[in-house]
């Protein structure tokens, strides 16, 4: 049973590398064309509709994707004018700190709804020792 | 399809969002019987894969770009109700941590990708799957059928509420979003299976809703089935 335990625990940290390759290398060049419900949003004329709306939650401490303060001096597409754009840097690490994060915080939340003693139950069930 | 605040009316925002929290409440109870030493990290993994993923934008036609949603995924890994814990604490946590989706539409979101884009989507597989020969490529194949039509069952729900808030008519968003969604689907379709592929390759026993075979033979248990 201990090696069973130990091969999940491999897979898990594999895919969580995974993950957190995909969203520290991959995510600084993903597309940053707005988003199906946006560009509709935009060519059906009521993407206002959102700007005009202060948001309610102002807190969020990695707003947009991007770690705050790692900014470099960018030129408009549209204005032309010259804009402080985040760092590939900045979204490379709000996709480590978000991956790393949230696989801690499912992981504490499930380890609290898990039925206690569930997994004792578990292992006797099918006959195997239990540690 | 993150409905940012400003969108939706109060009555949709609240309906939607009653109708969310009953599912996730339901998920919550179910998961004291559903968790045990396999479905704790994989829970974990599939709510980081689904975060990661979800940053990954991809391009569609005419300088628009989708990205993966992940409800069928974590469905057909972990069955409906775990699945939609996954799907609505990667929806919380990029509400609160990166302004990622409006705090009011949240109810909506998690009922548009958790509710419809999960459990809906799970019973519609479940369904599809009763009806294929029983074999992995007919599994793969339901899985990714199922991943694109959870992606346009989601955008018509979010057509919807845009236009029962007064935002858009449903004769506008609905043609619009299910066309661009129909695109964007497809990219869904082919990293769920993708995904799925792999974790069946390697530890088919972590797929929950594979039950084609016992879990693999390994060790005594080997000697034992000869």
């Amino acid at each position: 049973m201990e090696a069973r335990k130990k091969s999940i625990l491999i897979f898990t940290l594999a895919g969580l590398a995974v993950a957190v390759a995909l969203a520290l290398i991959i995510s600084p060049w993903a597309s940053s064309s707005p988003d199906g419900l946006e560009k509709v949003a935009e060519d059906k004329g009521f993407l206002e509709a959102a700007e005009e709306t202060e948001p309610v939650w102002e807190s969020s401490p990695i707003p947009d994707y991007a770690v705050p303060g790692l900014t470099a001096e960018a030129v408009d597409e549209e204005t032309g004018e010259a804009v402080d754009e985040p760092t590939k840097l900045a979204t490379a690490l709000a996709g480590l700190i978000g991956t790393v994060g949230i696989f801690l915080i499912a992981w504490g939340l499930a380890l609290v709804l898990k039925k206690k003693g569930g997994e004792t139950e578990a292992l006797t069930s099918r006959g195997t020792a239990i540690e | 399809m993150h409905i940012p605040d400003g969108f939706l009316n109060t009555g949709v925002s609240v309906a939607t969002g009653v109708v969310a929290a009953g599912a996730i409440g339901y998920g919550l109870y179910k998961a004291r019987d559903e968790l045990d030493e396999k479905s704790v990290p994989m829970l974990a993994l599939c709510a980081a894969f689904v975060f990661a993923a979800q940053m990954l934008n991809f391009p569609v036609a005419g300088g628009t770009s989708g990205h993966f949603l992940g409800g069928v995924l974590v469905a057909v890994l972990l069955g409906p109700w775990l699945g939609s814990l996954v799907i609505g604490l990667v929806l919380l946590v990029q509400c609160l941590g990166f302004a990622d989706g409006g705090i009011t539409a949240l109810g909506a979101n998690v009922f548009n990708m958790a509710v419809i884009g999960t459990i809906l989507s799970y019973y519609i597989f479940y369904g599809l799957k009763a009806l294929l020969p029983k074999n992995r490529t007919a599994f793969l194949a339901a899985t990714g059928v199922v991943a694109w039509l959870s992606v346009m069952l989601a955008s018509g729900a979010c057509a919807v509420e845009l236009a029962v808030s007064g935002t858009s008519p449903l004769s506008v968003a609905l043609p619009a979003m299910l066309g661009v969604h129909a695109i964007i689907g497809v990219g869904e379709a082919i990293i769920t299976v993708l995904v799925v592929g792999v974790v069946l390759a390697v530890r088919p026993d972590l797929v929950r809703t594979y039950d084609y075979q016992a879990p693999i033979p390994r060790f005594e248990e080997a000697e034992v089935s000869q």
